[in-house]
């Protein structure tokens, strides 16, 4: 009884925090638009019982999710984001280890200023570093003073407005979930392991490559998890740094919320978006623990 | 020392309660009134106003139709304002709170009773129309002296868009006033509401979008004051505030206001309490007090746009009721049209062209 009590908190609170959010999303891109209040019918009607439920029931069809598929917009920007968030994750995670490594080779005694470093950005609201990126890469921006002062560019460089921006803006905003998590992982190593290999007749890059990058193999898949998934949804950064070929479907969301007010459409292409996001994520749990199974 | 605590509570308590019974919450487009205005609302009345700003009909109407906006007054334009009704997002107008009903225009009304039967549930704040803005110098410069700044071929001829593009272009990020505009250039019914007629002008809007810096809004206020942009399609009142702004800067920009020889887009501001209002008297109060004709005409002197009150009219500075761009004479009267609200279904043919413009998908 205790047990069951025990396991039952976890999957309450996945219930309560995933499932019926979910489900509400799911049973509005069922639904067709209405000039009402919510813009949506059918609305479940319990006043009259069964013959609510029924007629709600009867309301409900898939049309939305062909209407999606007939348009090669939603699978163009589905595209563009996967695109986008892919080569996010790699760059971040690319300039993130180097910084975690970097963390725990330092002396002790500069940590807890290194750690604060990475987690001071968010004292600052996200919204306004966004902002502050604008001011940089503008044309007549920081960035572009600097290079042409020192001489390096005679015309000013176009990035904001580009897709450019938008990889910029991402590496930056989510660099310290992909640097904790690779903290963590490497913090817990064993520095006897290296000398092993370093005693076993290993190069340090070797050494590096053999024992310690598999070793923190699961600080950089939880890093990338954290970047990649809120990437692939982000709206902020794409409006704000981005132009208006920036294609993502974040903002296809927005404009199809706010804009067409189709709220069964928006919420059809959030049900793909979270299906897109979780397939591959239970996929990839699957074989890791058939791995570890394997392995044990 | 317990007692001074006691008051304490009791004047925090009163503070409390005093705070949510005397607080208005306003939603209105962003530029749209003197700052001023706002702490005179609150002198005269002892009502705490809390002023929340948009820039989009659309963004207006999403939060009205999910419900419990938390607002006592917006201020969607006429078409939007016609579906919301239909929607039964407003509550009826409650005429015996507003006795400055009086003032109001019914040139005006009458054209607003399209949009809202009987004026039932709103009072026209201002109107206007949509037009071009350009800088003067600057686009002489490009398009020569006799460039065409009162024609939509401004905008909607490559060929001059092309040799704009290098000083700049802002348009309304607006489908419901852009498309009608670019019909009325191709001669068609600027109003139609016929998916394939509306499709005519993808070809015309497809080969202009490159050359257009941004699709926003309200960036075009400042841009163009501050002479980074040469051409906006935009407000009437917004241009003629950015016309202000340049002189005021004394930056050596110069502004004009143009409504297109074509046609030109005439807009409503309406004024209106949701269904859901948490403080609906507060509410009255203050569509009374905009109602007052000193209050209606500071509104005007400042925004550069017209109000829909007569009684103002006395108090207008010349600036604003002798320019035709703001209060117009007949003849330019009779080139401006109106619009009606899309059907869902065309609304989304609408939308997705937009998209493909912007974004070339």
């Amino acid at each position: 009884m205790r047990r069951l009590s025990l396991i039952s908190v976890p999957y309450l609170w996945l219930l309560a925090l995933f499932l019926v959010p979910f489900l509400i999303v799911l049973k509005i891109s069922l639904s067709d638009t209405a000039l009402a209040i919510p813009p949506y019918t059918p609305t479940l009607d319990l006043s009259q019982g069964w013959a609510g439920l029924a007629q709600w029931w009867a309301g409900l069809d898939m049309e939305n999710f062909w209407f999606l598929a007939e348009d090669n917009l939603y699978w163009k920007a589905y595209l563009s984001s996967l695109k986008i968030a892919v080569t996010s994750t790699l760059l971040t995670l690319l300039v993130g280890y180097p910084i975690a490594y970097g963390m725990t080779r330092a002396p002790d005694e500069w940590r807890p200023t290194l750690m604060m470093l990475v987690i001071l950005p968010f004292w600052t609201s996200f919204l306004i570093r966004v902002y502050a990126w604008k001011a940089i890469l503008s044309q007549e921006g920081l960035l572009n003073q600097l290079l042409m002062n020192i001489g390096l560019i005679s015309e000013p460089l176009i990035i904001l407005n580009t897709n450019l921006a938008v990889y910029i803006g991402i590496v930056y905003t989510y660099l310290p979930f992909m640097v904790l998590p690779i903290f963590a992982a490497l913090d817990r190593l064993d520095g006897s392991l290296l000398e092993a290999a370093e005693d076993l007749g290993c190069s340090r890059l070797t050494a590096f490559w053999l024992v310690t990058m598999p070793l923190s193999k699961q600080g950089i898949i939880a890093g990338s998890f954290l970047v990649f998934i809120p990437a692939m949804g982000e709206f902020v950064i794409p409006a704000l740094l981005g132009g208006s070929k920036t294609l993502m479907i974040g903002k296809v969301l927005w404009e199809e919320f706010f804009s067409n007010r189709d709220w069964p459409v928006a919420s059809a292409v959030a049900v793909i978006l979270l299906l897109l996001l979780i397939i591959p994520i239970v996929l990839f749990q699957r074989n890791e623990e058939k791995q570890r199974e394997a392995e044990g | 020392m317990n007692k001074t605590w006691m008051t304490l509570g009791v004047a925090l308590a009163m503070g409390a309660s005093a705070a949510t019974a005397e607080e208005v919450r306003v939603y209105n487009w962003s530029d749209y009134i003197d700052e001023e205005l706002l702490e005179q609302f609150e002198a005269d009345t002892g009502i705490e106003l809390i002023y929340d700003v948009f820039d989009s009909n659309e963004v207006l109407e999403t939060k009205l139709l999910a419900g419990g906006s938390g607002y006592d007054v917006v201020v969607p334009s006429g078409t939007f304002l016609q579906r919301q009704i239909v929607a039964g997002v407003f509550q009826p107008l409650d005429m015996a709170q507003l006795p400055n009903h009086g003032n109001m225009w019914d040139a005006i009304e009458a054209r607003t009773d399209k949009y809202d039967p009987g004026n039932k549930y709103s009072i026209n704040y201002m109107w206007g129309t949509t037009g071009i803005g350009v800088n003067t110098g600057k686009v002489a410069e490009v398009l020569g002296d006799d460039a065409p700044i009162g024609s939509l071929a401004l905008l909607f001829d490559p060929a001059n868009m092309e040799k704009l593009a290098a000083c700049g272009v802002h348009i309304l990020d607006a489908p419901a006033e852009i498309i009608p505009a670019a019909l009325a250039y191709i001669g068609e019914d600027p109003d139609s509401q016929d998916p394939d007629v509306i499709a005519k002008v993808e070809p015309v809007l497809t080969a202009i979008a490159p050359y257009v810096q941004k699709f926003h809004s309200s960036e075009y206020i400042n841009a163009l004051a501050n002479g980074d942009i040469c051409v906006a399609f935009g407000w009437s009142g917004d241009i003629l505030q950015a016309r202000d702004r340049a002189w005021e800067a004394e930056n050596g920009v110069e502004i004009a206001y143009n409504a297109p020889s074509e046609g030109a887009l005439m807009w409503f501001d309406q004024m209106a309490i949701p269904a859901d209002a948490p403080n609906p008297t507060a509410a009255h109060v203050f569509l009374n007090w905009i109602m007052d004709a000193q209050v209606a005409a500071t509104a005007s002197n400042y925004v550069y746009y017209a109000n829909g009150n007569m009684a103002s009219q006395p108090m207008l500075v010349e600036d604003v009721i002798g320019d035709p761009a703001i209060y117009p004479d007949e003849e330019t009267l009779k080139n401006l049209y109106t619009t009606s609200p899309y059907a869902p279904k065309v609304q989304r043919v609408v939308t997705r062209l937009w998209t493909k413009i912007k974004s070339g998908t």
